[in-house]
């Protein structure tokens, strides 16, 4: 079983964003920035899947700047077996360009899964894990949170508004991740230590033209300032009247 | 002048309400760029596509075949991006629902056009300009569509759809017969509790540390059946994290984006990337010990308080208020 992850850095989700002087890109000092939460669950469930048949590969597949080779190395550091960064200094907001690298990577990889977390906590696109599948041509199944591989076949779950879809498809193919697929280990201090030797390959690419020019980042607007309606569980006739006359929501 | 397809999603063979809002927007984008609008709808036979005309598309393509009962994610990205071909739209718009999350890549990926998701606002400006969010919430992309056609999934109950009467005349498309290779749907489990998506609920009720046991949120389970069959109960990461309510329920940056009429956030601190999930919801009510929890800054109405207190009061004067 030869399994790839592909993996994003971005800004921890706790982190507060400034926007740049540009108005156009978000100002990067002293942001921390980590392995995109999602894509934690899809190096576990490739993990799980190559200890589970005692013998396959792990790489994992990242694009963007060399800083990227630090989100890598921790995806290394849980277990993967190797990294590869397709080097690019803009990434850009249209996902299009950024999977068309990715298929070009995979496409001659030999893989027979290829995972991704199902969405990136900056870009929010949702959408790079289902375009690579349908620009090599095989089956998907995104925002999965129940797995198993079983001779050459896929069997999914992944939930819907009031239900939960079961989808089926023979490898190879596409998944993406959602929350709850497993509970992701911590790297070990061996395994990062480890992690620092093994393979990380790095292919600068050019990408495509975005088809989406970014003209402005600016902070959501401000909600209007609410108020305290009192305290204690006297407060609630005031509340619930509030809601009635003033917001009209009851 | 360029023409905008609008997908209208359907589940059991009826048409959703996130389609009137596709619609809506379809809608000010055709009249925009002079153009018409028009709709598709893929899904079993039988369908009732009334809503198309009703909210201003001027043609509907209907492609109804049993094999598109469920879901079939090749089979209705091939069928959109057929049409999608065809028409030469300038933007194909759907809802970014469990289903258009995953249709629009598609789409967008076979007709090699780029995809802006989630987007919250849209106005023609010389060319398609869009609004979206992006880092959970904490900040908004403004952005200029430079490529001739895009796939926008908007965020739902963001766009209040207005009903313009057009004709609407219903054009049958046959589905294609080879889709390519792609995952099936083979059938939809209920889920484990019967319970009204945070996502398409018109209340949300949700609860986070301060409940300080999972039991306690039987508190919020009430609260929102006094509130009537549109209210949904939510949770914070904290309390996904610890175990006690499914993922489902979780309202955040790594949880669900929410923008209900009511949000009401108990025992919920209210940490960024909680914020960053609910804080386009119109209304937002806190109830929180601490009177300097962030979670009031948000807020349109806050209480002080014990929870344990004022939340089944507040249960019982909703129940009055409501006469039942």
């Amino acid at each position: 079983m030869k399994t790839a992850v592909c993996v994003k850095r971005v800004p921890d989700s706790e982190a507060r964003i400034k926007i740049a002087a540009d108005g156009r890109s978000i100002d990067e000092a002293g942001v921390k920035f980590v392995l995109n939460p999602y894509d934690e669950f899809a190096i576990e469930e490739a993990l799980r899947l190559k200890e589970a048949a005692g013998a396959g590969e792990v790489v994992v597949v990242s694009v963007g700047g060399d800083a990227s080779q630090e989100t890598i190395r921790t995806a290394l550091a849980m277990g993967a077996d190797r990294g590869v960064l397709i080097k690019t200094d803009r990434l850009p907001l249209d996902p299009l360009p950024v999977a068309r690298a990715l298929a070009d990577e995979l496409k001659t990889g030999g893989y027979d899964l290829v995972l991704f977390g199902k969405i990136a906590a900056d870009d929010c696109s949702h959408a790079t894990g289902a375009m690579v599948a349908e620009l090599l041509a095989v089956p998907s199944v995104t925002a999965v949170s129940k797995l198993s591989v079983a001779e050459g076949k896929l069997s999914a779950e992944r939930e819907i508004e009031g239900g939960v879809e079961v989808v089926e498809c023979a490898l190879p193919a596409v998944v993406t991740a959602e929350k709850g697929l497993n509970e992701p280990r911590y790297p070990a201090l061996k395994g990062i230590m480890a992690a620092k030797k093994k393979p990380l390959e790095v292919k600068p690419v050019t990408l495509s033209d975005p088809g989406i020019e970014v003209a402005q980042l600016a902070y959501p607007p401000e909600r209007k300032a609410g108020r305290i309606v009192g305290e204690g569980a006297d407060a609630v006739p005031a509340l619930v009247e509030a809601l009635r006359l003033e917001a009209k929501v009851l | 002048m360029a023409n905008v397809l609008a997908y209208l999603e359907q589940r059991d063979g009826s048409i959703k309400r996130v389609a009137q809002e596709a619609l809506t927007a379809g809608r000010v984008l055709a009249d925009g760029l002079g153009g018409e609008l028009h709709a598709i709808v893929v899904g079993p036979p039988g369908l009732s596509v009334e809503v198309a005309g009703a909210y201003g598309a001027d043609k509907v393509f209907v492609g109804a075949d049993e094999a598109a009962r469920l879901y079939q994610s090749g089979l209705y990205a091939a069928a959109v991006a057929d049409r999608a071909r065809a028409g030469g739209y300038a933007a194909v718009l759907l809802g970014a629902t469990a289903m258009g999350k995953d249709l629009g890549p598609r789409i967008a990926a076979r007709l090699g056009c780029p995809i802006a998701a989630d987007v919250t606002a849209i106005a023609v400006e010389g060319g398609i300009v869009i609004t979206r969010p992006v880092y959970g919430g904490k900040a908004l992309y403004r952005l200029k569509v430079t490529a001739p056609c895009c796939v926008i999934s908007l965020r739902p109950n963001n766009f209040t759809a207005v009903a313009t009467r057009r004709s609407g005349a219903v054009e049958p498309i046959t589905l294609p017969a080879d889709a390519g290779a792609f995952a099936r749907t083979v059938r939809v489990k209920e889920p484990e509790r019967a319970a009204l998506d945070v996502t398409e609920a018109a209340i949300v009720v949700a609860g986070g540390r301060g409940l300080k046991e999972p039991q306690h949120f039987k508190l919020l389970e009430d609260l929102a059946a006094a509130l009537g069959g549109q209210a949904a109960v939510g949770a914070s990461r904290a309390v996904v994290d610890a175990g006690w309510r499914p993922h489902a329920e979780q309202v955040g940056q790594t949880g669900k984006t929410v923008s209900p009429n009511l949000y009401v956030a108990v025992g919920v601190s209210g940490a960024i990337q909680h914020l960053a999930g609910m804080r386009t919801s119109k209304v937002i009510v806190a109830i929180n010990k601490d009177k300097d929890a962030p979670i009031f800054k948000v807020a349109d109405y806050g209480v002080v308080g014990d929870l344990f207190e004022i939340v089944p009061r507040l249960t019982n004067e909703i129940k009055k208020a409501r006469g039942n």
